[in-house]
């Protein structure tokens, strides 16, 4: 928080020294430039790094990531919840189905080995790293205005309770993208599980701190990711935690990786993306 | 009134379009605002994807992730509300005589027939094609396909996840009634697949009726 000046800013000279004298600020939630991250794992050089953010309860952050990337992504404190739109970042016409990554893989849950297939046959992401054991849900998006009001009282981005298609947008926007650019989300460190009668039923936690999901882009990807309660969160406060944010670079799937090798349907899913970078 | 046709059965008097979509082909049609649809799977085990966009904002438009997540539940049945991206009724499900539909399991394309059934199914007519090929007369393109709606289509999921599109539960002459909660534009595929069961191998016409 700035300190309100005791003298007159009248001028600008004085408005400029007031200013500048915030430079330096640490906080909780904050981008560090260039990235720092103490704790990368073992085999990755400092200066493979891309990015290293902390994003806040009820933010976002959004960043353009090349194909190899790893972004890791950490439960600070235990109740951080990260919804993701994901495109491909040179054609974001192209953006994750959530239907076409449970149908492809026949199964209605992600956890480590999995991929987030786009709707064109194509990898963005894979899982290459999950402590949660699977704790992630795909089927019930992220808030909205309407279920924030609803159940807060309030859900703009100008408020205390900013819901996560607004925070999308906003972080679409910054790509050029618009409001029928934002899809269906996949929401991480919260899980979800589907009853026989179709019931979802959440489990939003709280868990232990440091939980932490890698995930490797297959493309070069645009990635919005909203720190917001889950939608389905039972509990009556806006409940949500700091978001940690570190990204290297990293190699490409290899011929033999095995999240490409699995299932003869992911092969093809991989096989579809290195045949698009082809050129 | 004599001879009232069976598939009118139910539905409000005055019928203001009453159309077939043949076999593997796209629809797109304009609702008002207390219309009903009334759509007629004719010879069974025929999946119908569907899409709605708001007539007076078309950015605003079907989710399937804030349909299920407002009702807790994956599938549509009779009440069900059917959502739009910010939130609000589109559509409500007034009545239908097949248990549930689906609308986890998307839209078949070229692009994913490629992973499920292989390269040799590249060049198949499919869902999203018709999608595109019906949004692009009034000016929406790629971005606007989203997760769709399957009537009379059956995904079930297993304790384990295992999920996939199974046998139909649907049968000739059943029904799924739409009421319009606002203005909307539906788009529909009359799935065209033949690798899976959703449409029993044998793409078949469905019947559109609209009531007011």
């Amino acid at each position: 928080m700035t300190t309100a000046p005791s003298g007159t800013l009248a001028n600008p000279n004085a408005a400029r020294d007031h200013a500048r004298a915030q430079g330096g600020t640490v906080v909780e939630a904050m981008p560090i430039l260039p990235p720092l991250a103490p704790d990368l794992p073992e085999g990755v050089a400092p200066d493979a790094l891309l990015w290293e953010e902390t994003v806040a309860p009820g933010g976002y952050a959004t960043r353009r990531l090349p194909r190899g990337a790893r972004l890791r992504l950490l439960d600070v404190k235990g109740d951080a919840c990260a919804s993701l739109q994901i495109f491909n970042a040179e054609m974001p016409t192209e953006r994750y189905s959530f239907a076409d990554t449970v149908k492809i893989q026949w199964n209605a849950y992600l956890e480590k080995g999995k991929f987030l297939l786009s709707d064109m046959g194509r990898v963005l992401m894979s899982i290459a790293e999950d402590t949660t054991g699977g704790k992630h849900d795909t089927f019930s998006g992220t808030s909205n205005a309407y279920t924030n009001a609803a159940k807060y009282g309030d859900g703009r981005n100008s408020g205390k309770f900013p819901n996560g298609r607004d925070r999308f947008l906003l972080g679409a926007a910054k790509h050029g993208l618009q409001r029928r650019d934002i899809h269906a989300a996949v929401t991480l460190f919260k899980g979800a599980r589907i009853a026989d009668d179709g019931t979802i039923v959440p489990d939003v936690g709280p868990f232990e701190p440091g939980r932490e999901v890698i995930l490797r882009s297959e493309m070069e990807v645009i990635v919005v990711i909203a720190n917001v309660p889950h939608v389905l969160d039972p509990r009556p406060d806006y409940t949500v935690t700091p978001l940690r944010l570190t990204a290297w670079r990293g190699a490409v799937a290899a011929e033999d990786d095995p999240i490409r090798t699995a299932t003869p349907e992911g092969l093809r899913a991989f096989l579809n993306v290195e045949d698009y970078y082809r050129r | 009134m004599q001879n009232r046709d069976p598939h009118h059965d139910g539905l409000p008097d005055t019928i203001v379009h009453d159309e077939v979509v043949p076999a593997r082909a796209p629809w797109i049609h304009h609702i008002k605002k207390g219309q009903t649809l009334r759509i007629v799977d004719l010879e069974g085990n025929q999946a119908v994807d569907f899409l709605l966009y708001s007539e007076a904002d078309d950015c605003e438009r079907y989710s399937a992730q804030d349909t299920v997540a407002a009702q807790g539940n994956l599938f549509l049945r009779t009440g069900t509300v059917l959502r739009s991206n910010e939130g609000r009724p589109m559509m409500t499900i007034a009545g239908t005589t097949v248990e549930y539909h689906d609308t986890i399991g998307g839209a078949c394309s070229c692009e994913s027939n490629t992973l499920r059934y292989g390269h040799h199914t590249k060049a198949q007519h499919a869902c999203v094609e018709n999608f595109l090929e019906a949004n692009l007369t009034e000016g929406r393109g790629k971005r606007d396909i989203v997760a769709n709606i399957n009537f009379f289509m059956n995904v079930p999921v297993e304790s384990d996840g295992a999920l996939g599109i199974v046998d139909g539960i649907s049968a000739p002459g059943l029904t799924v009634d739409l009421k319009a909660e606002m203005d909307v534009i539906v788009v529909v595929s009359n799935c065209p697949q033949i690798n899976n069961p959703c449409n029993g191998f044998n793409p078949t016409p469905v019947r559109m009726i609209v009531a007011a």
